[in-house]
């Protein structure tokens, strides 16, 4: 009986789901919206900061350089929630960064993510460049390239890696729950995300609204790990 | 003298990869350097291309003291190329791989065009012009790789192993870009090789790098035929090397040495070093072999014996024979076919006095084998 119910829910609720979507329910595009453009932003400005301190590390030698190499790997796998509760008291009144009022807004989700996917897109970038070898590295110098022409074609040459990097650091972000949450706080029509709001709507037991989130969550997903495979197929 | 290296000393870490390394090139020459992988070939040559600095040493390129100064290397660097073993491509069009060199010079486009065509086309790539230099095999890359170092007219060519996991007709060709680069237009080569004869084919003189350090540097004929020392002997593949002590020593004329208890006459006078013991060294090539009554010859040394071994590294057969010392003859497959050549079976062999070759004893140090 118990598993009749279930089935039924479960039924009913894709059913449901796939009319929220296909019918484009304002609520559930605003959310999705809402998602894709603070994850959006925060992968771009983590580019844009993570690329070249990725690169620079890669390039320069230094003492420490894989003492370095290794936080960062290890800061790969940081619990989103800690992350969020340091944006949080960064971010709170009363604490450093309180009169920037960005506690409870987009904004401060952005700069979450941005904090929680830098340390990935260095790591990873440092491995992407890593895949040049020394005899091409060798080859770009004694070619006559100045250091600057060489950075350039160095990073050229990985182009693609490079893009699966950007690609891992935008699914880390839409996909994670914590920073959002603890940041963003969840407010209806303003901090709202694919992942809160599946959180919320589930310990609701509005399950269509859940399910129809979580598909469309997949299908970002899908659709960049589709892309993902395209590139490191070229 | 276009390269003047001195002492050139390199050391990763506590390994030291060059010991003291000198050697002068000719403007307009080719120099090969011979040695087996490991000697610190390639990282001699990547100091010379001012791609890796020494750990001391001097080094003159064009006349100037290139040390002092890293803020020209780029400057200087631009008027040499490198070619390494391993062929590298870019993942870009065969076109875009090969105009990277005058990119980087910003020469201006008209002038790229026109020398990357004539390049791909001296190459015999031209139809592969817009393809992704990617999908060409190791022979095709490694020919746009050469392309790539040759359009930008380097004064000083440094080739690195070029044809080291090449097939024939790509090593060919690659041989005789080279050598016409050097003809027309006196591009001076230095090109690394653990490959003999691909040194002898292509060097006007041929330097022997052993663990770290240049040996000898002379015309491939003579390095060949006197190594300056038994590492070098070994390396050049001299098939015999024998321990002797002089016996008699005319000043200006023959030396003989007892070599367990036979006289062999040697045409140049015993080397210095304190004591009197020595190797006798010389090439399978010059012992001639045969059966039945000892022929008549110039030779002075004569010795009969018994086979102990026959090895066909084709196309030659190494015939070893017992003659109270062992004697390695190189003789073709078919001489060693019409004499009936087995183990076992009595010839004698014959070697002149100057094809041997006297090296003092200490020299080889510990490196006893």
């Amino acid at each position: 009986m118990v598993d009749g119910i279930m089935d039924s829910t479960i039924v009913q609720g894709f059913i449901q789901a796939i009319e929220l979507i296909v019918t484009g329910n304002p609520e559930v595009v605003e959310i999705t919206i809402r998602s894709l453009y603070i994850s959006l932003s925060a992968t771009l400005i983590a580019g844009l900061i993570a690329l070249p301190l990725g690169a620079l590390i890669y390039f320069k030698e230094f003492r420490g350089k894989q003492a370095l190499v290794n936080i960062l790997q290890t800061l790969f796998a940081m619990p989103t929630v800690i992350i969020g509760l340091f944006v949080f008291l960064m971010l709170s009144r009363s604490g450093p960064f309180g009169f920037l009022d960005l506690l409870f807004t987009p904004g401060g989700m952005v700069i979450a993510q941005t904090i929680l996917i830098i340390p990935l897109i260095m790591g990873l970038t440092v491995s992407a460049l890593s895949s040049i070898d020394r005899e091409m590295r060798y080859t770009i110098i004694s070619l006559g390239a100045s250091s600057l022409q060489s950075i350039v074609t160095v990073i050229k040459e990985s182009r693609f890696a490079i893009m699966s990097v950007i690609l891992l650091g935008f699914g880390r972000a839409i996909s994670e729950v914590g920073t959002v949450m603890i940041v963003g706080g969840n407010i209806r029509g303003f901090t709202r995300v694919l992942t809160t709001a599946i959180a919320l709507n589930t310990s609701m037991g509005n399950f269509p609204f859940s399910i129809a989130l979580g598909i469309i969550l997949l299908t970002v997903a899908l659709g960049v790990n589709i892309v993902l495979s395209v590139v490191q197929r070229r | 003298m276009i390269i003047e290296a001195h002492d050139i000393t390199k050391e990763y870490g506590d390994q030291r990869v060059l010991d003291g390394v000198s050697l002068a090139v000719e403007e307009g020459e080719v120099l090969g350097i011979i040695g087996p992988s490991g000697s610190g070939k390639s990282t001699f040559l990547r100091i010379l291309d001012l791609i890796e600095a020494p750990t001391s040493g001097e080094l003159s390129l064009f006349g100037e003291d290139v040390l002092s100064m890293q803020n020209r290397w780029l400057e200087i660097r631009r008027r040499m190329g490198m070619l390494f073993q391993k062929p590298i491509v870019f993942n870009a069009s065969v076109y875009d791989n090969v105009a990277m060199g005058m990119r980087y010079r910003s020469e201006n486009r008209a002038e790229i065009d026109r020398r990357v065509q004539e390049t791909l086309e001296a190459v015999g790539l031209s139809r592969y012009i817009k393809s992704s230099a990617r999908d060409l095999s190791g022979g095709e890359q490694q020919r746009v790789a050469l392309s790539r170092v040759i359009v930008t007219e380097p004064e000083i060519l440094f080739l690195d192993e070029p044809t080291a996991n090449l097939d024939p007709a790509s090593t060919a060709t690659i041989e005789e870009m080279v050598l016409r680069l050097n003809r027309e237009r006196g591009t001076t080569i230095v090109v690394n090789t653990h490959d003999m004869l691909q040194g002898q084919r292509l060097s006007q003189r041929v330097g022997v790098m052993i663990a770290g350090d240049i040996m000898q540097v002379g015309k491939p004929k003579e390095v060949f035929n006197n190594p300056a020392n038994l590492q070098i002997a070994r390396f050049v593949g001299v098939d015999n090397i024998l321990s002797g002590r002089v016996a008699s020593a005319e000043p200006g004329g023959l030396t003989v040495i007892e070599v367990q208890g036979n006289r062999l006459e040697v045409a140049e006078p015993p080397p210095d070093g304190k004591g009197r013991a020595v190797k006798v060294v010389f090439r399978g090539e010059d012992v001639t072999i045969g059966v039945g009554e000892t022929a008549t010859t110039s030779a002075r040394n004569v010795f009969s014996g018994s086979i102990t071994g026959i090895e066909s590294t084709a196309p030659f057969v190494g015939v070893t024979v017992d003659c109270g010392f062992p004697v390695t003859a190189l003789v073709t497959a078919r001489s060693a076919d019409s004499m009936d050549l087995e183990a076992g079976k009595e010839v004698w062999v014959s070697f002149k006095a100057s094809a041997l070759h006297l090296i003092a004893e200490e020299q080889d140090g510990g490196d006893e084998r």
